[in-house]
């Protein structure tokens, strides 16, 4: 294997994780367009999204595609719960509150994930097969690679079209504009709220699941993934859905290649020196616009 | 107390300052009394860890109290001063004073490089920039082997001494740590009265009034967040010193969040809160790591009733709760005489 060989190895490898990592920063976004938070639960739902889908697909040997929807609904259902629940009624509303609120909330979760599940690592079989494909590039790439792209570019299509075409779509992003002025055209914020996490819910789910072939899956699995989604999604410009693809992009193969030119052992380190540098070259992220004081 | 230009400074009123000496004086003496009054091995190792904490909690609460920035990175500054004492001394044959002064001014240049930048970014993005720091930190530590010693840890760190006297068991870091607490409370309580705190607060209420008034807000927030950083640094020595290893797993993300959660619970901005929070939830933490496997999910509810229940701090939060039970019973007494009264 020559050395463009392995620079399209990487790109594409890095590719993959780009598209786990942007599936999450959307989450962290349609939270915080809603509510102005950062959900740091949107961890939780990976790990909770990879777990269920482990004990649909291995223990209880239900087909993938509907243990698929009914992990994602669940995941979902245990968000919109999180808001109805706690987060509705935290008596301060204040913004770092919250947040750390959800830092709590993610504690209890991964906590009951790590009493049901316990600690060991467990596999999820690939959606199809387990032969690698060899691309014309000179790379090879399992088919679990190709669902994750699949998967990321049908989420990505279907939130554009909630977002652009339904009436609930357009309501949500209402709210992320103006809260009150939506609420006075008749927009439910409550609802939005609800919403917003039942999706982020959702997404995290996805992202748990597609990923938990090729990597395996655990009950804090998704701490890494969800911190290098926030990261995404912080890079990219916080609440900017081009931003999150862009960043989750970016921080991926910038991340594949600095582990496999460099060393492996600062895979990690890479992802936030990049993120750092640009923050201090550009403080609102590459596509963001700052963020507005919410009041 | 009155300045050059003949404006009047709001100072602390006497009563806050009477009820601040209180305090420190009360400090002292629970600090004293309690060897005596503790005999078990193991509260007095609980206590030493509630003293490290604390002083990382109180410069972290200048920071996110007073100055209103969130770092979500300072188990890097803890773990700057505990790894830089300990390489200087372990391994290079330092004295153990002088390392550790290098050690805080060599994790205040860093905060600074870092912090230069960083508190240019608002809100999340800074969130972001310091857990993204902490957690580069933190690699580094397992990573640089030669001088880190890797994940293994780095062992061998001498204890910590003055002349003839060495801080060799639980009981002697006990007086130590707990003397390094009550400097550092002063320090900040006495930063608090001054120029210096009037600043931070005005940038808490609102950073461009702040601004409009004269006061240099991006420098006050660099400046503040390089001494929190240095209090955590002189934290992070008196931990290496007194545990005598170190290994990169006590400085990881969780650290970072565990401090700013003890900020949160001992009430933002409020001084005795910070040991308040740092004692109630190092005490928690402590506790819970008998039942091992209950630890996160325990953590986890305790802390998440605690920002549902009493955001204000618990400190604060039961003040107002006892304050209004009181208004309470004193309606509750005057009502009957009041309508009785009202009569005639």
């Amino acid at each position: 294997m020559d050395f463009s060989q392995q620079i399209a190895q990487y790109i594409i490898t890095g590719l993959s994780i780009g598209a786990i990592y942007a599936i999450v920063a959307m989450g962290f976004n349609i939270i915080h367009n809603a509510t102005g938070i950062v959900n740091f639960a949107q961890c939780e739902f990976i790990s909770l999204g990879g777990m269920s889908m482990y004990t649909l697909v291995v223990l209880l040997k239900i087909p993938i595609l509907i243990s698929f929807f009914i992990s994602m609904a669940t995941v979902s259902l245990i968000g919109a719960l999180m808001e109805r629940g706690p987060i509705r009624y935290a008596r301060s509303k204040e913004i770092i509150i919250l947040i750390f609120l959800t830092i709590g909330l993610s504690g209890t979760l991964r906590g009951t994930a790590q009493q049901i599940w316990g600690t060991d690592n467990v596999g999820v079989p690939a959606f199809s097969g387990e032969d690698p494909i060899h691309l014309p590039v000179g790379a090879t790439i399992l088919p679990q690679h190709m669902w994750v792209f699949g998967i990321t570019f049908l989420v990505m299509l279907v939130l554009r079209h909630f977002f652009r075409n339904t009436m609930l779509g357009k309501a949500m992003r209402a709210t992320a504009v103006n809260r009150q002025a939506a609420a006075l055209v008749g927009v439910s914020v409550d609802h939005m709220v609800l919403l917003s996490f039942a999706l982020s819910g959702a997404l995290g789910a996805v992202a748990g699941m597609i990923i938990a072939p090729i990597s395996t899956t655990s009950y804090d699995t998704g701490i890494m993934l969800g911190l290098k989604g926030f990261a995404a999604a912080i890079l990219g410009g916080y609440g900017n859905f081009a931003g999150a693809i862009l960043g989750g992009v970016i921080l991926g193969v910038l991340e594949s290649l600095g582990a496999g030119l460099l060393s492996s052992q600062y895979k990690d380190a890479t992802a936030f020196l990049v993120l750092l540098f640009v923050l201090f070259l550009k403080p609102t992220g590459i596509m963001g616009y700052g963020e507005s004081e919410r009041v | 107390m009155e300045n050059r230009n003949g404006c009047k400074l709001v100072d602390l009123p006497e009563s806050t300052r009477r009820k601040d000496r209180f305090s420190f004086t009360l400090l002292v003496v629970i600090i004293v009394l309690i060897p005596v009054l503790v005999e078990s091995k193991y509260y007095l190792i609980v206590l030493n860890i509630i003293g490290l904490n604390t002083i990382v909690v109180v410069g972290l609460n200048l920071l996110i109290g007073f100055a209103g920035q969130i770092s979500l990175g300072h188990a890097a500054f803890f773990g700057l001063g505990s790894y830089f004492s300990g390489i200087l001394t372990a391994n290079y044959g330092f004295p153990h004073w002088p390392a550790m002064v290098v050690a805080m001014l060599a994790t205040g240049a860093i905060a600074y490089l870092i912090g230069y930048p960083a508190l240019k970014l608002r809100g999340h993005y800074l969130v972001m920039a310091t857990l993204g720091f902490g957690i580069i930190i933190n690699i580094l530590m397992g990573e640089l082997e030669q001088f880190t010693g890797g994940h293994d840890g780095l062992i061998g760190i001498p204890p910590l001494s003055v002349g003839g006297l060495t801080f060799d068991n639980d009981l002697k870091n006990f007086y130590l740590i707990w003397a390094f607490v009550f400097f550092c409370m002063l320090v900040a309580r006495n930063l608090l009265d001054s120029r210096v705190g009037r600043a931070l607060r005005a940038i808490h209420g609102s950073e461009v009034a702040a601004n409009s008034l004269g006061v240099n807000t991006s420098s006050y927030k660099v400046k503040v967040f390089v001494l929190s950083a240095m209090f955590a640094s002189v934290s992070g020595s008196l931990y290496a010193h007194y545990i005598t290893f170190i290994s990169p797993s006590t400085y990881d993300f969780y650290y970072s969040i565990q401090v700013v959660t003890m900020v949160i619970v001992g009430g933002m901005g409020s001084l005795w809160g910070s040991l308040f929070g740092a004692a109630i939830l190092s005490f928690i933490s402590e506790a819970l790591h008998v039942a091992k496997q209950y630890h996160i999910i325990a953590y986890g509810v305790f802390l998440s009733l605690i920002l549902i229940f009493l955001p204000e701090g618990v400190l604060v939060g039961i003040q107002h709760f006892y304050q209004s039970k009181k208004l309470q019973r004193l309606i509750a007494v005057k009502t009957p005489f009041l309508l009785w009264f009202n009569r005639f």
